[in-house]
């Protein structure tokens, strides 16, 4: 895949090996966390979210505990800008194969942003049961949060701009593991954090 | 995929391939929704929907109802009886009066083919035409679809047989339209009486039933609107049966793995013979289920994005009855 429209590569944040490793740390944190494994189900954020989770199930059965359940979330239809987003979602469904009642969630997704997405993926899991607790696992903390949220497991902490992007790429859906810092094609005058420019870069596409 | 390029959905005549692909494929995303143990979720919240029905409907209806529901829309349903529609009002003044209360979308069934453009073309909201009159009813052709898709893995190439009353049938009209659209191979039997002019340039016509079934994939069996059978169509509802009624025996002449379908309400022993009805073979009831993943969809696809510029509304062609 490769950059969104008007964007372009500044850097290569993390490459394959490096993710890889990043994930397999994030693993060892949940299960230290949490040795009982056998309580917790991990859910992934579509789109990215969701092979994430199934590579940290992996990770946390190869670090020596039980691989728990993976779930996919897909928070479509709780957004709060449905009606801003100009080409419509592809609907993916929600399937979260066990209940979540009296276990801890791991709600796993690419990126940390506006906090926004995890704001609709709490409201929809919330539908689903009464988890004991809920844990948020991201691979990049990047900023910029708009409501309280904070991730428990993080890959890694950025400072970015709002004009910035931050894109996991995966295997499994992008054909390689990389993350990508991406900056305005031709940039404008810089303003940090200008409200204006602030919508394009919001929101699941492209963050 | 990219944005839904309609503000309304009139019929299926007008569509292109791919929107009748978008809208299948949101379904399919929606459908599992219905499975959840909250049955809601707040896509639409805010929006508000009317459901304007000049004529009866139970599942057209209550599916609207119960779409509109699970995606947190606001919605009121006006029914002929108990509204000013019994004191005269006409369409326009009725819906105008409704769209003084600001709604974003009206789901309009009427007895007059061409109604739910009629209305496109003088209100603001995004009309959904829930069928009118002998046109179209484009959610039910889509649920047909989306029924047959979910279990043939397809559309195209399927043979699929629609037997019983053309006449007066819209569900038949959309869907030959529907499925001539996505490359399946439609086959339509009546006796000549229920046979409408013209329609025979849509795809070929039978008069025998044994002929329609033979080899389909599908067959959709329609409604003998009792209620509209005033014109001596047929000698007796127990010859119809005889020469048009689909029984087990004729059931055989189809593939082995073939469903049938009926938009109901059904006429046991008409135009269906009870124990296929109830056979291993019927989808009859998934229909019903797919009926509110469609309408959820085609809500989802027409008020989940903010206002489009309105698109000419195309004149309906004339068919029986005043427009």
């Amino acid at each position: 895949m490769g950059s969104p429209a008007g964007f372009r590569e500044r850097q290569e944040l993390m490459d394959g090996e490096r993710l890889a490793r990043t994930v397999a740390r994030m693993a060892h944190e949940i299960l230290e966390r949490h040795p009982d494994m056998s309580r917790v189900v991990l859910v992934g954020v579509r789109t990215r979210g969701v092979p994430l989770a199934r590579r940290l199930a992996r990770s946390i059965k190869k670090a020596g505990g039980v691989e728990p359940p993976v779930g996919a979330l897909d928070i479509t239809l709780y957004r709060d800008d449905l009606t801003t987003i100009a080409p419509h979602p592809v609907l993916k469904g929600t399937d979260i194969p066990v209940s979540i009642d009296g276990r801890t969630v791991v709600l796993v997704d690419d990126v940390l942003y506006t906090g926004r997405t995890v704001r609709a993926a709490l409201d929809e899991l919330i539908d689903f049961g009464r988890p004991d607790r809920i844990r948020l696992a991201v691979v990049v903390d990047r900023g910029h949060r708009e409501l309280p949220i904070r991730a428990d497991f993080v890959g890694r902490t950025l400072t970015t701009t709002r004009q910035e992007v931050v894109q996991v790429l995966l295997r499994e859906e992008d054909g390689a593991d990389r993350v990508v810092l991406l900056e305005r094609a031709r940039p404008r005058a810089r303003r940090a954090g200008a409200p204006r420019a602030r919508k394009a870069t919001r929101g699941r596409a492209g963050r | 995929m990219n944005g839904y390029p309609h503000r309304h959905l009139l019929g299926i005549e007008t569509l292109e391939p791919g929107d009748i692909q978008a809208i299948l494929d949101a379904a399919e995303g929606l459908r599992e929704v219905l499975d959840r143990p909250i049955k809601k979720v707040p896509a639409l919240r805010g929006k508000t929907v009317v459901n304007l029905f000049y004529e009866a409907s139970t599942r057209t209806r209550a599916s609207f109802e119960v779409a509109e529901k699970v995606l947190s829309a606001d919605s009121l349903t006006i029914t002929t009886a108990g509204s000013s529609v019994s004191k005269g009002e006409t369409l326009l003044d009725t819906a105008k009066n409704l769209e003084a209360m600001n709604p974003d979308m009206i789901v309009v069934r009427h007895s007059a083919s061409g109604a739910p453009h009629f209305l496109a073309r003088h209100c603001r909201s995004a009309i959904v035409n829930a069928g009118d009159g002998a046109h179209e009813h484009p959610t039910q052709a889509l649920l047909d679809a989306l029924t047959l898709r979910q279990r043939k893995k397809r559309l195209k190439g399927l043979r699929v047989a629609i037997v019983g009353d053309l006449l007066h049938s819209r569900v038949a009209r959309s869907n030959v339209w529907l499925l001539s659209k996505m490359g399946a191979q439609v086959v339509l039997c009546a006796p000549p009486t229920l046979v409408p002019p013209g329609i025979e340039t849509l795809a070929p016509v039978t008069y025998r039933i044994d002929e329609a079934v033979e080899g389909a994939d599908a067959v959709m069996m329609l409604r003998i609107q009792l209620e509209r059978m005033t014109g001596g169509y047929f000698p007796s509802v127990r010859e119809y049966h005889a020469r048009f009624g689909l029984t087990e025996e004729r059931v055989r002449r189809a593939k082995k793995d073939v469903l049938i379908l009926h938009p109901g309400p059904m006429n046991r022993g008409v135009e269906i013979a009870s124990e296929v009805a109830d056979g291993p073979y019927s989808v009859i009831l998934d229909q019903v289920t797919n009926g509110v993943a469609i309408r959820m969809a085609v809500l989802y696809l027409l008020l989940g994005e903010s206002a489009r510029e309105s698109e000419p509304v195309p004149e309906p062609k004339r068919k029986r009855g005043r427009a």
